[in-house]
């Protein structure tokens, strides 16, 4: 039986829809890379999976470890053991590193967390999660942060967006090791570097999944505008 | 029971040592009502104080270039239900002095009491103050604080105010400073309120930045829940070349509460500066659906979101700032 399992799904906004007949299965441990232009709905499925508020599929299954979740509220998602990693995640007034790395059922050591992220736990420990932090620290605490949670999926929206990029190698050897650890990982990404890691792939255009595979050939299909539904039209309209 | 000995009970459940009253060391003044309870001095610091019928009277001078190792602790209350404490209280340092003061307010079972304070502050040239003020009030709200004060910061001298009121019921709160800031002065202002029930806020705040090169900051940090009401008004005047202000307001407003925010700015001098941001609203959403994804309950998002708030600085907010507001109060930057 699948970690997750995503059957069906439809969600729509007002004249559009965002997402349009979405099958996708994650096995525990796997990581699976979406990947697809600005638009394509790949945060949208994150946020659906995620349970975000005024995110609720119009039609369609997700399934945890068996179980339906679509109607549960995202902090009881989150205690089955899904996270989110934010793309641009929040910052928090008088709320220490420390403390972030300790929220909810965290039990790893928070120093340690900020080691496999790259910030020095002696810089960054006592430091406050708030707007004195740059894009990418923040980011690479966010990360730090779901790597204590220890979740059993996670979900990574853009990991390396606003990573310097010689860092980038230190955030791929981060989201191989949830998998070390034993996590699923959904990873949203445009790095055709950082696809490389997943151990399957999908390329999403329009709403729907166009292209599913070994990442090596999903991101050929996608870098080389292969898309079969819109012909690469949609696929790279930015 | 003695008073003194009901307000060292009062510092004990605060998880506060009283040993430090009795530090020989440590200068103290402690009154509660209008009643002067004990004082004590310390080498370079004189503290005289007296009971006046109509309140306290406090005069506190920190002689030139003393440097006070201990803090000295106020400590006032109203204890009983029912009760008036006016301080009076006229504080100078001379030139290069630097002192700690930590203020700590009782008033535990307050149903109809009252609390006046009308300081004036004098910082001479390079002496420095860091002034922290906690109010711990009981569950009723019946009480009425007013805070006055008149603080003149002299050149190349450094202030710095913290004010929290997050334990209990604020009931009336009605705080009023104006503070002068000399050539290469600095000064910070810091307040954070957790306003419930039907307490009501005003939080007047004016810094008037007078000489060549001052620096202030004017924070304010409000929580508001149930039917609780909050006017700020922080004014931040730049009257000489190189003055940077800053006026950094945050509200979160929860309930049927009402909060509003005046940033008022004047500049008089064309290489003067000042800026403002203020924000009033509910949770941040996104910041709550991050907490959530670690597992809180919505509940316990807003707790530690609003917690957060209230929770105060270790280091001068000066270098907290984001970085473009950090940039305009940063030392020696005209």
């Amino acid at each position: 039986m699948a970690l997750l399992e995503i059957t069906g799904l439809v969600f729509r906004v007002p004249a559009r829809r965002l997402l349009d007949g979405i099958d996708l299965s994650l096995e525990g441990g796997e990581i699976h890379a979406l990947v697809g232009t600005n638009g394509t709905g790949k945060s949208t499925l994150a946020y659906l999976v995620m349970g975000c508020e005024g995110y609720r599929p119009d039609r369609g299954e997700i399934r945890f470890d068996g179980s339906r979740i679509d109607g549960l509220p995202l902090f009881e998602r989150a205690r089955l053991g899904i996270s989110l990693a934010w793309q641009e995640p929040a910052r928090f007034e008088g709320l220490s590193v420390r403390d972030y790395l300790s929220l909810g059922r965290n039990r790893a050591d928070a120093a340690d967390c900020l080691h496999r992220v790259g910030l020095s736990p002696a810089d960054y420990l006592e430091r406050k999660v708030d707007k004195t932090l740059s894009g990418g620290e923040r980011k690479r605490i966010e990360l730090a942060s779901v790597l204590a949670l220890a979740p059993r999926l996670v979900i990574l929206d853009e990991p390396t967006a606003g990573i310097d990029l010689l860092s980038i190698r230190e955030i791929i050897n981060v989201i191989g090791s949830f998998k070390r650890q034993g996590s699923a990982v959904l990873l949203i990404t445009h790095r055709e570097e950082v696809t490389r890691i997943a151990d399957r792939a999908s390329q999403l255009c329009g709403g729907r999944i166009v292209c599913s595979g070994d990442p090596g050939s999903v991101a050929a299909n996608y870098m080389g505008r292969a898309c079969r539904r819109c012909d690469g039209m949609e696929c790279h309209d930015e | 029971m003695s008073e003194l000995d009901r307000l060292m009970r009062a510092l004990d459940e605060r998880g506060l040592d009283r040993a430090v009253m009795a530090d020989t060391g440590t200068a103290h003044l402690m009154a509660s009502g209008q009643n002067l309870l004990s004082r004590r001095e310390v080498p370079g610091l004189e503290l005289d104080a007296r009971e006046t019928g109509e309140g306290i009277v406090a005069r506190i001078r920190v002689a030139r270039d003393a440097h006070i190792g201990q803090p000295l602790h106020l400590c006032f209350g109203v204890l009983p239900a029912e009760g008036r404490q006016h301080i009076d209280l006229d504080l100078v340092l001379e030139e290069g002095a630097t002192l700690d003061i930590v203020a700590h307010c009782f008033f535990p079972n307050a149903e109809r009491v009252e609390h006046l304070m009308d300081a004036s502050v004098e910082l001479g040239p390079r002496s420095r103050l860091d002034y922290t003020e906690a109010h711990f009030h009981g569950p009723h709200g019946g009480i009425s604080v007013v805070p006055r004060a008149t603080v003149k910061v002299g050149r190349q001298a450094f202030y710095r105010s913290d004010f929290s009121l997050t334990t209990g019921r604020v009931g009336r709160l009605d705080i009023d400073y104006e503070i002068d800031v000399m050539e290469d002065a600095v000064t910070e202002l810091t307040a954070r309120v957790f306003g419930r029930g039907s307490d009501t806020l005003r939080i007047r705040e004016r810094l008037v930045l007078a000489g060549r090169g001052a620096r202030g900051l004017i924070k304010t940090r409000v929580a508001l829940a149930d039917e609780a009401t909050a006017e700020i008004i922080g004014i931040g005047e730049g009257n000489a070349e190189g003055a940077r202000g800053h006026i950094d307001c945050m509200e979160i407003v929860r309930d049927r509460a009402v909060a509003s925010a005046q940033p008022v700015v004047k500049v008089t001098h064309p290489l003067a500066k000042i800026t403002h941001e203020a924000a009033i609203g509910s949770v941040a959403h996104h910041q709550l659906e991050t907490l959530m994804a670690h597992g809180l309950s919505p509940e316990q998002a807003v707790d530690l979101i609003v917690g957060g708030l209230l929770r105060r600085d270790e280091a001068p907010s000066v270098v907290k700032l984001r970085p473009a507001a950090a940039a305009v109060m940063a030392p020696g930057r005209r």
